[in-house]
């Protein structure tokens, strides 16, 4: 009675956390490229006879550097591609530092992929508002390659995105390549303008007033510092884009990925589970308050 | 396994015979785990002789205090929950998850496979086997299940006893997990002391438990033995020294995430963490990766975890709960409201052991009787669409 009553808890298809729990599988860094001073972006094979699993744009996988730690990074790559696993990461602290100096051969342990993602198969015929701080563009860039390769079936595709200096800009060329494309809108801003830069200053908040949407029609996807969020999220509501047409990336503390070892609870919500995308009506009820 | 229908009658051990349980579940392959005295508290141990159970102990406990008392009827469980709880056993509080070794162009890894531990846990209380249920539904509920809990969790036999004494900081009866215990033992006892015999009641709830009962002598319980033993649980019933009243307990706690009342927990909250340690279904955990000395191996080790560390949330921009009101209300938040949300049921099975050891005699059920006499005007959800 007592192991049928264990089994009938579980789904149909349970992923097993492998014998004895969480081990990542081995991955070979194939390409590094710097992006700035202190981010950089690796792609990744399976050194063994495995492949990389299909992930959807906004998921993340943890990442194991031999010895020093496991930590969450989104994946930053095209989803058609799933074999070609890329992270974008910014060298911050232990884990991100020592990753910061693998080279291609290097070996690299991976979980995932995890989390919840950008609905954009349920958002066709909208008007997409991109907004991303920092490092936020790395989970968001995803969901602009399938953007871009499913042009037709959205409305208008808007790119708001600030960068510190011209210099901190990620994935520069690639942006400077949808730049020229007509059916795209990207407007960049920095919080400090260096060199020859003509362009925005100021917060990306700050773009949100003027940006080329329909509002009614709009559904924007946001990725950020919190306090960038905040502001965009309001920013956004002023338009007249409320919270069931706004989906944000939380950040939280991760040790499993697996909704198991409760670090990145978030009210009811394990964020590595039901997020780290939340559409913003789930977490009103937090969002905004401080040490939830 | 297949299902198995609980026999109608219970049957009767008698004391002198109880040795042959522990006897039995031995020769089947189980270790048996058990309570014995340690350090002046009652813990849970490989115990293999029915002399080493804490006979003639019972506890006193209060916000902050346990103690040991003799009692003159060398009643072998009648005491109640003390620090330690069954999930040390089922999902280990640190453990190593693998390990992995350079080579020459990478690394490999090397996964652990000790054999799986089978475990007779004999005493386990009807808190207490909630709590287990609680694990189950977070280690095994989910699409991704924890195979080394799954293991030891199906290798296990459980021996359920029924209280016959409440104690002070218990609030089972207020929610419906206790002092009777429900399904999910293999076996369940209840022990009576008379004048006339000092033996249990058994109640059969597995067909290994039919088995295991077939070793040991018994006889069909005389309606007199069934109605004391009911009896007996009855009146631990009526007797918790503690209560907490549920009703609405989700939407309270959810509309007083800005009640003063956090501000004066935190003043005398030590933030030390005691009363998730000491929690039967606290279940968080953290991984450590180390490195030996030459750098050449690495393992994972897997520890309890405690939402009352600062290290906790940490994220780049700091620790998401820096203040202790934080840590407080997120501990109890998670207990009696958002685990609803989560796993549809409370996070709080009332055992009382957090109450018993914390330091400072912080009483969750205190507490929310505090939120819910100085219920204020909140803030409504919108809130944050209006911020500066
Ligand atoms: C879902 C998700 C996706 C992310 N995607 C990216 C990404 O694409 N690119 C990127 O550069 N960063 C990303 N981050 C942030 C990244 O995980 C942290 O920068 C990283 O954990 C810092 O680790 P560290 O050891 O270098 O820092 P330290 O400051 O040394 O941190 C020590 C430990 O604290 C924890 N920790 C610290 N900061 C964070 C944090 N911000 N988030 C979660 N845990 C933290 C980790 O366990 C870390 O090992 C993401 C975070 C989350 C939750
Ligand atoms: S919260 Fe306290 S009373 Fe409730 S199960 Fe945990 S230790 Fe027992
Ligand atoms: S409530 Fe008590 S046991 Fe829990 S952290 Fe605070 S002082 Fe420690
Ligand atoms: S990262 Fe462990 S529960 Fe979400």
């Amino acid at each position: 009675m007592l192991a049928t009553a264990i089994h009938e808890r579980q789904p149909a298809v349970a992923r097993t956390f492998a014998t004895n729990g969480c081990v990542p599988y081995r991955c070979r860094v194939t390409e590094r490229h710097q992006e700035n001073d202190d981010t950089f972006t690796v792609e990744l094979e399976p050194a063994g006879a495995r492949s990389h699993a299909a992930f959807a744009a906004g998921q993340f996988n943890m990442l194991y550097v031999f010895g020093l730690g496991e930590i969450p990074i989104s994946i930053s790559g095209d989803p058609a591609q799933p074999d070609r696993l890329v992270h974008t990461t910014r060298a911050v602290g232990t884990v991100t530092r020592a990753m910061a100096t693998l080279r291609r051969g290097d070996m690299i342990g991976v979980r995932g992929p995890f989390g919840s993602s950008w609905p954009l198969d349920d958002l066709k015929g909208k008007d997409i508002v991109l907004v991303g701080g920092g490092i936020g563009l790395a989970p968001l860039r995803p969901a602009l390659y399938q953007l871009v390769a499913q042009r037709g079936d959205y409305g208008r595709v808007v790119l708001l995105y600030g960068a510190r200096t011209p210099e901190d800009m990620l994935f520069r060329a690639e942006l400077e390549r949808w730049r020229s494309r007509f059916d795209l809108e990207i407007f960049v801003t920095v919080d400090r303008a260096t060199g020859d830069w003509h362009g925005n200053v100021g917060l990306v908040t700050a773009l949100i007033p003027r940006a080329p949407f329909e509002p009614q029609n709009a559904v924007a996807l946001i990725c950020g510092p919190e306090v960038m969020m905040r502001y965009a999220v309001q920013a956004l509501h002023k338009r007249g884009v409320g919270p069931q047409q706004t989906y944000l990336s939380l950040e939280r503390n991760m040790k499993c990925g697996t909704a198991m070892c409760g670090h990145c609870q978030y009210g009811p919500h394990f964020v590595c589970r039901d997020g780290p995308v939340f559409r913003m009506d789930q977490v009103q009820r937090f969002f905004g308050k401080w040490e939830v | 396994m297949a299902d198995y229908e609980q026999l109608d009658t219970p049957s009767v051990v008698l004391r002198a015979d109880l040795q042959r349980l522990f006897d039995s579940l031995h020769a089947r392959g189980y270790e048996t785990i058990a309570p014995r005295v340690e350090n002046g508290a009652i813990i849970y141990d490989e115990v293999t002789s029915v002399d080493a159970l804490p006979a003639g102990w019972t506890d006193e406990q209060e916000g902050g205090f346990y103690r040991l008392e003799g009692r003159d009827d060398g009643a072998l469980f009648g005491y109640t929950v003390g620090p330690q709880s069954w999930k040390r056993y089922l999902s280990p509080p640190i453990r190593r998850l693998w390990q992995a070794r350079k080579n020459g162009d990478g690394f490999e890894i090397v996964h652990e496979d000790a054999p799986t531990p089978h475990y007779a846990l004999i005493g386990v209380r009807a808190c207490e086997l909630h709590a287990i249920h609680h694990l189950d539904d977070v280690y095994l509920g989910g699409s991704t299940i924890d195979a080394d809990y799954q293991q030891r969790r199906e290798a296990a036999f459980i021996v359920a006893v029924n209280c016959g004494k409440a104690g002070n900081t218990c609030f089972c009866a207020s929610l419906g997990t206790g002092p009777a215990v429900g399904p999910g033992y293999d076996l369940a006892l209840t022990e009576l002391v008379t004048e006339r015999e000092h033996a249990f009641v058994v109640t059969v709830g597995s067909e290994r438990g039919a088995d295991v009962l077939a070793d040991v002598p018994h006889r069909p319980a005389a309606p007199g033995e069934i109605d004391l033993a009911e009896a007996i649980v009855a009146e631990a019933a009526r007797h918790m020294g503690r209560t907490l009243e549920t009703t609405g307990l989700k939407e309270l706690l959810y509309r007083s995430f800005e009640h003063p009342h956090w501000d004066e927990v935190a003043e005398r909250c030590l933030t030390c963490g005691n009363c998730t340690m000491v929690c039967p279904t606290c279940f968080c955990f953290t991984v450590e990766d180390t490195t030996d000395l030459t750098g050449q191996s690495a393992e994972r080790w897997r520890r309890a975890d405690s939402c009352f560390t600062t290290a906790f949330t940490f994220i780049t921009s700091g620790s998401q709960r820096a203040s202790a009101k934080a840590r407080y209300r997120q501990w109890l938040t998670h207990k009696l409201a958002t685990w609803q949300d989560q796993f549809d049921s409370l996070g709080c099975v009332g055992c009382g052991r957090c109450i018993t050891w914390c330091p400072v005699g912080i009483d969750l059920t205190a507490e929310v009787a505090a939120l819910r006499a100085e219920e204020i005007g909140q803030p409504q959800p919108e809130a944050v669409l209006e911020m500066a």
